[in-house]
């Protein structure tokens, strides 16, 4: 187990910067999620962190170590690749093997780890399989194992469900979750999918464009998003942005009416996650809409509404809920339940 | 059968210059060196049968005929895997990434073009002379050249290192093979502690085999017949001292000096033997060492 540190972390390519300086600390026994949208420099983060991309400023320590200047194979990590990266000329058990063996280590040790590996992740009888005799689950199973064989210090995992179907992502989310709680050790996990992020992580990091944006717990992110971009990226589906105007005691929000806020006057977003809009209940702030999509999930209904503005809402029923395309409804929120950003896009502590 | 006829004859008429070409000028030739090989033939007089008579003494009574057997072995055994080892190498480094890797290829490209031509062969036979300019070169660091193309002991060699230098189409296949090997392999074997020795080893040579074995196979049948170079660098006879004399040097010798074209028939078909038995060998062998990433199994 080890912790991680990144200060003022930079990379540019010939010039043109992708990452603009990143200020991390993932603690020692962590499950840290990097989470952003394609593009936004997660992958060469952690690619910079695992040592297969170098820094152009900063630096980066594993377990109070400045690692800058070592080569991928010193810094005591393991790595599982989007693409499984297997090996396709060695057998399965080879696979496992190959890094232990580099490492010059004893025959009868490197038979143990890989008899335990196989165990844990029940690929035991996979070990004399070429990968192109494996099925996508169980070559993500053997890349997974080829990491923890090595009993590293720190796990790093880049996107490494993207390639599975949508029932196998979540069987390996559940495996993933528990390999985790067993081993307890340091883990730093890329991903595009926010809800991967939201239920693995101890800790999610958002990334846009090169800039960290909230570093915090699922809890933290979904309740508390620092910004505009956290909080449309968190959340699936994403929270209702409102634009309106502040006057010092109150927000005019098109639609519904005035709102009670105090703080400085201006242009204001107002930020409603769709399971508080209600629908149908009277109340002072009521925006009356057309139904014009209903999303039928079973336990909930995701109802698309036109406002009589034009902007389109979303808002979350029971799955009970009878709503169907046409239907007049009026929708409202609890002021509570609103999070408010300012024209540069940051939040607002509500007075409350 | 007319109306098969009728109704396929657009197509055969436009297939026709080819039919032509392959039964007159390839499948014809070729059976008639078969028959001609089991008669004496001195192209004055026409073909007497003989059997076998000069498949037996070319194996019992030619020493000429095991001279170029063994000149021949040695360019192939030599020559081949030095141009592979070569062409290997400059394709790691030109993959490696260098700017205007375009001009670079079309440069070592340019010897596989003009290597085979009886122009570069008389330029070889010019610098490597005795008073030729791999010597006067040599001589500015004090040492004093060989007679390359008059000593036996060289002669070949000359050869050897004008077959290496046309090292640029298994070169170009290489480096397509090497863009082929997903980059992330070589990123796990970093992180799996591999270093550059045990990553060409361990990644890729097995994943460029299919590759390698290509090439082999290609230069190798290549290698045995090769001739121009031989022909024109040792003056038409395989001298020195027969040191160059390769198969089908001697060949051309028996059919168009001495026009015994019924033995020179024989010698050819044996040269194809030879060719198809390494072939099989390499093929059977490849079993063992090359791994396709495709194949079921």
């Amino acid at each position: 187990m080890a912790s991680v540190t990144l200060s003022e972390v930079r990379k540019a390519y010939s010039g043109f910067a992708v990452i603009h300086g990143i200020d991390l600390e993932v603690q020692s026994g962590e499950f840290l999620v990097l989470v952003g949208p394609s593009g936004c420099g997660k992958s060469t983060l952690l690619r910079m962190i695992a040592g297969l991309e170098e820094i152009t400023d900063g630096t980066i320590s594993i377990a109070d170590r400045i690692v800058n200047d070592l080569p991928a194979s010193q810094r005591n990590l393991s790595m599982v690749f989007q693409s499984y990266a297997l090996y396709p000329h060695m057998s399965v058990r080879k696979n496992l093997a190959f890094g232990l063996s580099n490492l010059r280590m004893p025959k009868d040790e490197i038979q143990r780890r890989v008899a335990d590996a196989a165990r844990i992740l029940q690929i035991e009888e996979l070990l004399e399989r070429k990968p192109r005799q494996l099925s996508g689950g169980q070559k993500q199973r053997v890349a997974i194992g080829r990491a923890i064989v090595r009993e590293p210090q720190l796990f790093l995992f880049d996107e490494p469900l993207s390639n599975l179907d949508a029932e196998l992502r979540v069987q390996m989310r559940v495996e993933l979750a528990g390999l985790y709680n067993r081993l307890g050790t340091t883990m730093i996990y890329v991903t595009h999918d926010q809800t991967e992020a939201m239920t693995m992580a101890t800790r999610i990091a958002v990334l846009n464009k090169g800039n960290l944006e909230q570093i915090g717990t699922p809890y933290e992110l979904y309740n508390a998003p620092k910004n505009l971009f956290v909080a449309s990226f968190i959340g699936s589906p994403k929270m209702n942005l409102l634009s309106g105007k502040a006057t010092g005691n109150k927000i005019e929000l098109p639609g519904f009416g005035a709102l009670a806020f105090v703080g400085a006057a201006g242009e204001m977003t107002v930020g409603v996650r769709p399971e508080h809009l209600s629908i149908g209940e009277p109340d002072g702030r009521r925006a009356e809409g057309t139904v014009t999509l209903v999303e039928y999930l079973g336990s909930e209904v995701f109802i698309y509404v036109a406002l009589i503005d034009g902007q389109t809402l979303l808002a979350q029923a029971p799955g009970n809920a009878s709503y169907k395309r046409g239907d007049k409804v009026h929708l409202s929120f609890r002021g509570a339940d609103a999070h408010f950003f300012d024209s540069k896009g940051l939040r607002i502590e509500a007075p409350r | 059968m007319l109306k098969f006829l009728r109704r396929n004859f657009a197509g055969y008429a436009f297939l026709s210059p080819w039919l032509v070409g392959f039964f007159l000028l390839a499948i014809g030739p070729i059976l008639a060196s078969l028959y001609l090989s089991f008669t004496k033939y001195n192209v004055v007089r026409p073909p007497q049968w003989i059997g076998l008579e000069h498949y037996f003494y070319m194996f019992e009574f030619d020493d000429r005929f095991k001279k170029a057997l063994q000149v021949t072995f040695t360019f192939v055994v030599i020559s081949v895997p030095l141009k592979l080892i070569f062409a290997l190498g400059v394709a790691m480094a030109l993959d490696k990434g260098i700017r205007a890797i375009g001009w670079y290829r079309a440069l070592f490209y340019l010897p596989s073009i003009l290597g085979g031509s009886i122009a570069v062969a008389i330029l070889w036979r010019q610098l490597f002379n005795y008073e030729g300019v791999v010597n006067s070169v040599l001589s500015l660091i004090g040492i004093q050249g060989p007679y390359w193309l008059a000593d036996p002991d060289y002669a070949l060699w000359t050869l050897i290192v004008l077959a290496v230098w046309q090292f640029g189409s298994p070169m170009l296949i290489f480096l397509a093979g090497l863009r082929a090997i997903p980059q992330d392999l070589y990123e796990a074997a970093e992180i799996d502690a591999a270093g550059p020795v045990k990553k060409f080893f361990a990644i890729t040579v097995p994943l460029l085999a299919p590759v390698i074995f290509f090439n082999l196979v290609l230069q190798m049948i290549e290698a045995f017949k090769s001739f121009s170079g031989a022909f024109i660098i040792s003056g038409g006879s395989g001298a020195p001292l027969d040191s160059l004399l390769f198969f089908t040097v001697y060949l051309y010798n028996e059919a168009f000096s001495f026009l015994r074209m019924g033995y020179a028939s024989a010698l050819a078909w044996v040269l194809l033997l030879i060719i198809a038995l390494f072939t099989i060998v390499a093929f059977w062998t490849s079993k063992y060492w090359v791994h396709y990433e495709n194949e079921r199994g």
